[in-house]
């Protein structure tokens, strides 16, 4: 199995690493039998009409690729809107990360679920 | 990156200049096939035959008795599957349904054989996989009771690959003797073999002193080349080839000698019984001194496999919040090269049975790393790795902190 240099940079160097204190969404998504968990924090922000993500921050527990995905959603995410935040899948965060090997592709490329999780989060929050 | 560290023997190991230089006239000079009549046969047979009256030496076995083959992965296959199909094939055992013993820690190789024998004869063919305690060790009055009239094979590891585990053979073999004696002539045979890839280089491999009936070797693990093996068997062992053609190896196992590799095998066995008491001294205290610098450097590691009864070369330990392969990818940018110690086959990420046989929940299994020593380790390769490996285990647990998993439920899967 080898990893994209792409993978490789941003598991050695991981975008938006951390908590968000007061997050207005959190997601978690993982299986302790793959052995990657992964979580993630949102704040939004409203402009108008729209609901912008102005800050995303992760948690993982996982492999290289479990860490290398969280990292990606992470930047794809940022200062995205929400409905549009929404649509990334994993076939995106694998592509911006030059690929993912195939048995990578089931259980360590939770980043995306982990994302529509915060935001459904926020959204059953902001509902209340 | 000037740091080239190898800490993955257990993998595989660097050929041994001596072993080299042995195999290097077999390859263009003596390049005969062993089975040809004319002169440049006859200087491979000899080859070949030397090598195996040193290896028949070295494992206890006859000249006869010694299988070449292309490695553990074949020999294992060839004892369990070859077994099988020479005591079903003789006409006083027909209609028996024979039973295969071994433990839920072995190769692959051994596991997938007694399966794909399970799978293809359910009516002939039955097994009992053994637990191991936490240490990774099996319990030979437990086996001894799973022993029936109809067990025809057990067979047991020497050294675990990935914990290191030591079995206590000789004890096992102790309480076979009198169940075999107590077989009569029209009564099935019962074989005790044991795989013992990972082990010459630290352990006795004489068939007689441990009791068995049958052994592995490779010559890849002991410093000789990739691709040959060989299975010892005792006399009278009945075993019938799963490899037709040419009836090379008394039939046991056809194909072209694999003549340099032979050469290569019997010089890495020799050395590695010259070499042994040396090696074992030597590796065991870096062994030592790389487990004790981890437990006193790095907090919520823990030691993987017995603490005893553990081969010279291995240290298998979990990490707390870090997952094993993310530290491999690490230490390897650091130059160090270890492996997951729960390995990741190709289409399933799932924790290795070994592991889980040992009692270790999923997140624990896949926090570990297995570091393998061998006899070119060096005390600096030691302490460079404990340096690195502390850096990594907390950049690794910066980057999972907050994660406070729950235990799987017991039928998920990855």
């Amino acid at each position: 199995m080898v990893y994209s240099k792409k993978v490789m940079e941003h598991f050695m160097q991981p975008h938006n690493m951390g908590t968000i204190e007061d997050a207005d969404g959190i997601g978690e998504e993982g299986n302790p039998v793959c052995g990657d968990i992964m979580k993630i924090f949102i704040k939004v922000e409203k402009k108008g009409s729209e609901e912008i993500i102005s800050d995303i921050k992760f948690q993982t527990l996982g492999c290289g690729s479990a860490i290398a995905t969280s990292s990606m959603v992470t930047d794809l995410a940022k200062g995205k809107t929400i409905a549009e935040a929404e649509k990334i899948t994993r076939g995106d965060i694998a592509n911006e990360l030059d690929g993912l090997p195939p048995e990578k592709m089931h259980c360590s490329n939770l980043a995306a679920d982990a994302l529509k999780k915060a935001i459904e989060d926020y959204r059953s929050k902001r509902n209340l | 990156m000037n740091k080239q560290i190898y800490l993955d023997y257990a993998a595989t190991t660097p050929v041994d200049k001596r072993v080299l230089e042995a195999m290097v006239p077999y390859f263009d000079k003596n390049f005969g096939n062993p089975s040809s009549i004319h002169s440049f046969g006859a200087l491979a047979r000899e080859a070949v035959e030397k090598g195996r009256e040193t290896a028949g030496r070295l494992i206890g076995a006859d000249a006869s008795g010694v299988v070449f083959t292309s490695g553990a992965t074949e020999s294992n296959n060839l004892m369990v599957k070859g077994v099988f199909r020479a005591i079903r094939s003789l006409k006083k055992y027909q209609g028996r349904r024979l039973h295969f013993i071994t433990t839920k820690i072995e190769h692959h190789c051994v596991l997938d054989s007694f399966a794909a024998l399970a799978e293809d004869y359910p009516d002939e063919f039955e097994a009992t996989y053994l637990d191991v305690d936490s240490d990774g060790l099996v319990d030979p009055s437990v086996l001894a009771e799973q022993v029936k009239d109809t067990t025809v094979l057990v067979s047991v590891m020497l050294v675990n690959n990935e914990v290191g585990s030591v079995q206590p053979l000789k004890e096992i073999a102790n309480l076979l003797e009198p169940i075999k004696r107590g077989r009569g002539k029209d009564d099935l045979p019962l074989y005790l073999h044991s795989d013992a890839t990972q082990a010459p280089s630290y352990f006795d491999c004489n068939m007689n002193e441990l009791g068995l009936d049958a052994i592995t070797l490779s010559a890849h693990k002991i410093y000789g080349p990739k691709g040959v093996g060989l299975l010892g068997i005792r006399k009278g062992v009945l075993l019938k080839g799963i490899q037709h053609g040419g009836g090379q190896e008394r039939h046991m196992r056809s194909g072209t000698l694999n003549v340099p590799g032979i050469v290569g095998l019997s010089k890495a066995l020799e050395l590695a019984q010259t070499e042994r008491k040396e090696n074992r001294e030597k590796v065991g205290e870096l062994r030592d001194l790389l487990i004790a610098l981890i437990e006193k450097e790095i907090p919520d590691a823990r030691l993987n496999g017995s603490r005893t009864h553990r081969s010279p070369n291995n240290v298998n330990m979990s990490f707390k919040g870090v997952e094993g392969e993310g530290l491999v990818l690490m230490l390897d940018q650091a130059g160090v090269a270890v492996s997951t110690g729960s390995a990741c086959s190709a289409e399933n990420l799932a924790p290795s049975h070994v592991q889980l046989a040992i009692g270790n929940d999923h997140l624990t299994a896949h926090s570990s790393i297995r570091m393998s020593l061998g006899k070119y380790t060096t005390k600096d390769d030691v302490e460079y790795t404990v340096a690195q490996l502390k850096l990594f285990v907390e950049k690794l647990r910066g980057i999972s902190r907050g994660i406070d998993p729950v235990p799987a439920k017991a039928d998920s899967k990855c």
